[in-house]
């Protein structure tokens, strides 16, 4: 990746989507917004919005850009939506990469290059979920919104793919929302947490 | 060379056959009798009733009435083609969708072959006008009736997939791309493959009706390859042009993938 860019807070306000109302929050660069809530609560909903891929009322903007400014897929080039799970459409791993990814990312998290030359239907759930965060930097984003992304691995994987995504947040200062329902990780990876209930967001730690 | 009469006594014949095919049916408990006496029966109805319509047609040869047995043959195409779709569009659009294209294709298609190749005169007659647009309409509403099923339904499955691809900052034509030409390839097909096997595996009708009405097979085989020709021309622009207007359908100005405008076929 490049080196460091000065991204802009990522700002909703007054966001409404389905039963969700009145959803504000402001998230500035290089810190991670935990969101839990139960399921069905909306917390999916919530990041489609952001990422702009249902409509919504209300004002998102990333630094001094609007959501409105932009189309949908400069928005969406900026402001990066990892789903819980990934799909997949080539018949190979290498050919879902604009460019092909530096060997140092894929043995941060434990891949061998080689998974690069394989055809996807040989991948576990985990590989495809590893190769998906790795997937989602090109081109590389200003922001980050992230569901659920390491429930599809196993104890094992988990800690390290989080760690690695603290790094790459770190190093590259985005201002994140991350879904999660693991308490032992919000209190590791949060700089705030909320909760989603009854469709209101509300802060709690 | 005249063609031999066929009075109703001889038809009834014809009729007498059937009727002893449902007998054996009956007998043997197929359970079809029922559905095919209906069948045949609605043939000969229908059928009686085109010919008086187009010996009507024939006899004015005038422009505002072949103009207007060809708009009500296509809204007919444009209601099979909404009709035949597993998914469709919310509102009226697949039928509009459908319409559109198979106006655009056939009829410039019959136009272009009725004014600058056969030739007639007026060039809107009748006899060549209303058969040639008849296998066009046909054969394209076939081929957009395939591809937008088929558009329809693998997006409906590949939903996913498809907004997978816009959360990476792809454009709507890059998500649905591949859905898009598979959609294109498999309404194109069909007629592909017609004629690959026309003249070996199958004699096509239109040229075995000209000869048992007494064209020489030459001229026969002539009128058959360039309306083979034409068909294949009509329905790959139709298919191209009706998935391109759907797929535009299935996202909003905002590039998103708007799969609440997708209904079940038999509901709104």
């Amino acid at each position: 990746m490049e080196g460091f860019v000065s991204n802009g807070s990522l700002s909703i306000r007054q966001l409404e989507i389905g039963f969700l109302r009145d959803v504000t929050v402001t998230v500035p660069p290089g810190e991670i917004h935990c969101i839990s809530g139960k399921s069905g609560s909306g917390k999916s909903r919530l990041l489609r919005a952001v990422a702009d891929l249902e409509q919504h009322n209300g004002q998102i903007s990333l630094g001094n850009t609007r959501q409105t400014d932009l189309s949908g897929p400069q928005w969406r080039k900026r402001v990066r939506l990892i789903p819980a799970q990934s799909e997949w459409w080539y018949d190979n791993v290498l050919e879902h990469f604009q460019v092909e990814p530096d060997p140092s990312l894929l043995s941060a998290l434990e891949l061998n290059s080689d998974i690069l030359k394989q055809p996807v239907s040989y991948l576990s759930s985990g590989e495809k979920q590893r190769l998906a965060l790795i997937r989602s930097l090109y081109p590389q984003p200003q922001a980050l919104l992230l569901d659920e992304p390491t429930a599809n691995l196993d104890e094992g994987s988990r800690k390290s793919v989080e760690n690695w995504l603290l790094n790459m947040i770190r190093q590259q200062h985005w201002p994140v929302l991350w879904v999660a329902h693991d308490q032992e990780q919000i209190n590791r990876v949060a700089s705030h947490h909320w909760d989603l209930e009854n469709g209101c967001l509300t802060l709690t730690g | 060379m005249t063609v031999i009469e066929l009075s109703p006594a001889k038809l009834a014949l014809a009729g007498i056959l059937v009727l002893i095919l449902s007998g054996c049916a009956y007998a043997a408990r197929l359970g079809i009798t029922r559905r095919m006496l209906i069948a045949a029966t609605r043939t000969v109805v229908q059928l009686s009733l085109i010919g008086i319509v187009l010996e009507a047609l024939f006899s004015t040869s005038s422009l505002l009435w072949i103009s207007l047995m060809a708009m009500a043959m296509l809204l007919i195409a444009g209601r099979e083609v909404t009709a035949r779709q597993k998914r469709r569009l919310t509102g009226g659009w697949s039928f509009a969708i459908g319409t559109v294209s198979m106006f655009v294709s056939s009829f410039t298609v019959a136009v272009l072959t009725l004014t600058v190749v056969i030739n007639p005169d007026p060039w809107f007659t009748p006899q060549y006008a209303i058969p040639l647009l008849g296998m066009l309409l046909g054969n394209t509403m076939t081929g957009v009736a395939i591809c937008l099923d088929r558009l329809h339904e693998t997006t409906w499955q590949q939903r996913s997939v498809i907004e997978n691809r816009l959360m990476l900052g792809q454009t709507w034509q890059e998500a649905i791309g591949q859905i898009r030409r598979e959609a294109v390839r498999s309404g194109m097909i069909p007629t592909i493959n017609a004629m690959a096997a026309a003249g070996i595996v199958s004699l096509p009708g239109m040229m075995t009706g000209q000869i048992l009405a007494g064209t020489t097979p030459a001229l026969a085989v002539k009128y058959q390859i360039l309306i083979m020709l034409m068909i294949t021309v009509g329905t790959g622009f139709g298919s191209m042009l009706s998935v391109l207007l759907a797929s535009r359908r299935l996202f909003d100005k905002r590039e998103r993938l708007r799969i609440d405008r997708l209904v079940l076929n038999n509901s709104e």
